[in-house]
């Protein structure tokens, strides 16, 4: 059998699939699908400080090759979150990450604090999200913005630091060694790339919050490139995420540099994604000759 | 036991019964024998992202088959009517929460339109107790009309043009009708009336609602309603899993 363990920050993943923040809730409905444990882990919806409603709908709609989504980062808060949602999630058998947003550094400061005393297995920054308008891009899309928020919480994080980069930048390989040298121990990209569609005939954007966060399929190519300029830059582990839907964008995303995978969309289109990306990377291993995953982060042969 | 799950069903039958509006038997059991009316299905459209959630309108668990009647709304909807008798579609379902059913109760229920169908499955149930008052644009627009007839349903129907039926809204047919209940599905200004009638005959009211939604079982979020608490306190709630049938108390119309 095939080795699908993987390594970031220290932490040990069962395998290399992760879901992906903001698609996966705290892991109740899925787990009535099948067990979570079949997820090397499972990145929470971003949580702040205190409860936030989200955005007015429409929040999603269907475009070519994926979807836009403005959920607005709806959550009950990390208190709710530490007293109600991780206990069950924590005796799944999956590793835990914390998906952290905020509106000043401040409040990702008082959250990654009240996260250290849990059972979480890793914090994920998120300062991508381009749904709210302070939801903490503002700091995600300069290099002066990533170095200071990673460094600032970084000395409030007792657990694995992983920053989560936007797509929506000149140069994300210049975000993530800012993030790096700020003391992150782990980047995950990509964040979804900010778009677009308007009715014709209202004229009104589809999306509520008129911009929306671009994922799935259509993603895949723009995340391969950005996690190859990216892996060749930085020394700390890549998560690699965006639009990932198959094994062979797994082995994809793989061998352009990343050591974990996040899944997010594709578990709309095909909850049992999950299952069928592990058979998958495990047959091709097989077929291959792969003993560890580790063999194929960053294999690709560039011309 | 799986509370919802993926399955490759059958399709047995497939018609168009009125302009747009297509009429589909899916042979699965296991969704049969765990439906109630007023739940949903997430129904994949090969090389589509987003499932499309259509409303389960008639639920048979001896024979194994559930009913949709879907009207075509986009290019997602306009696909899944191009399927065809003896093909599988792979449905994620059963989901949300569906209507209440105390069958001992008189209940209204009120339907426009493609809001129609998800109220069948509770006539079915209801049969007597039933009173449907369904609206139509013109009399080409009308479906299922003998369908509620059959289920034992005392049905009044109403068109905007006066076609057929009568010629106005449908809540304006309710003055001799009693009943203890109202449950409605429908275009916006007639959950509002239907929401209205109840209170004022100071009876529960239950609505479907609908929202462009993504995962369908409650994990992303993306298909907010506005809703109040026992306070008044306003939230989003989602209508994949607290509903779509709401009371009508919550719903922010």
């Amino acid at each position: 059998m095939a080795e699908l363990k993987v390594k970031v920050a220290g932490i040990e993943f069962e395998n290399p699939l992760i879901a992906a923040s903001g698609t996966f809730g705290f892991g109740k409905e899925y787990g009535e699908l099948y067990p979570l444990s079949v997820l090397g882990g499972v990145s929470c919806k971003g949580i702040t400080i205190r409860e936030r409603p989200g955005n007015p709908p429409p929040r999603v709609t269907e475009v070519p090759g994926g979807m836009l989504n403005a959920v607005g980062l709806q959550n009950p808060g990390v208190d709710h979150f530490i007293r109600e949602d991780l206990p069950w999630l924590s005796r799944q058998g999956t590793r835990i990450i914390a998906n952290v947003a905020g509106n000043a550094p401040e409040d990702y400061c008082e959250t990654v604090e009240k996260l250290n005393d849990t059972c979480i297995d890793m914090v994920e920054l998120n300062i991508s999200c381009p749904n709210v308008k302070q939801g903490g891009v503002q700091f995600g899309t300069t290099v002066e913005g990533v170095y200071g928020i990673t460094g600032e919480v970084r000395k409030h994080c007792a657990k694995p630091l992983m920053v989560k980069l936007s797509p929506n930048v000149t140069d994300i390989s210049e975000m993530a060694v800012a993030a790096e040298s700020a003391g992150a121990d782990a980047i995950s990209m990509i964040n979804t790339l900010t778009g677009m569609r308007i009715d014709i005939h209202s004229r009104r954007p589809v999306i509520r919050n008129n911009t929306g966060g671009y994922s799935g399929p259509g993603l895949l190519p723009i995340a391969l490139r950005m996690v190859w300029q990216t892996f060749q830059k930085v020394k700390i582990p890549i998560v690699g995420l965006g639009g990932i839907s198959t094994w062979q964008d797994a082995v994809e995303m793989l061998l352009a540099g990343a050591t974990a995978l996040q899944i997010g969309t594709v578990l709309f289109t095909n909850p049992y994604a999950p299952l069928e990306i592990c058979e998958g990377l495990a047959s091709y291993m097989e077929k291959n000759g792969v003993k560890s995953l580790k063999e194929l982060t960053g294999g690709v042969r560039p011309w | 036991m799986k509370p919802y799950d993926v399955k490759n069903c059958r399709l047995l039958a497939a018609k168009e019964i009125a302009s747009g509006i297509f009429d589909f038997t899916v042979l699965c059991p296991e969704f049969a024998a765990m439906a109630a009316p007023g739940q949903f299905a997430h129904i994949y459209l090969p090389g589509h992202t987003l499932r499309r959630p259509i409303s389960i309108c008639g639920i048979d668990e001896k024979k194994g088959t559930l009913r949709f009647v879907f009207q075509i709304r986009g290019q997602g909807t306009e696909e899944l009517a191009r399927f065809a008798a003896g093909e599988n579609l792979n449905i994620l379902a059963p989901l949300g929460k569906g209507f209440p059913l105390e069958l001992s109760r008189k209940t209204l229920l009120v339907g426009g339109g493609i809001g129609v169908p998800p109220l069948l499955g509770v006539a079915e149930q209801l049969k007597e107790n039933a009173v449907a008052v369904l609206g139509f644009r013109s009399r080409e627009a009308v479906i299922l009309e003998e369908d509620f007839q059959k289920a034992g349903a005392k049905v009044l129907v109403a068109t905007d043009d006066g076609s057929y039926g009568f010629h106005g809204l449908v809540t304006e047919m309710t003055e001799k009708e009693e009943f203890d209940a109202v449950y409605a599905c429908g275009p916006l200004p007639m959950l509002r009336a239907a929401a209205a009638l109840a209170e004022a005959r100071a009876v529960p009211c239950f609505l479907s609602l609908e929202e462009r939604m993504a995962c369908g079982i409650g994990a992303c979020l993306g298909c907010a309603v506005a809703l109040r608490d026992g306070e008044g306190r306003q939230y989003y709630g989602h209508v994949c899993k607290d509903g779509p049938v709401f009371d009508a108390r919550q719903v922010v119309l």
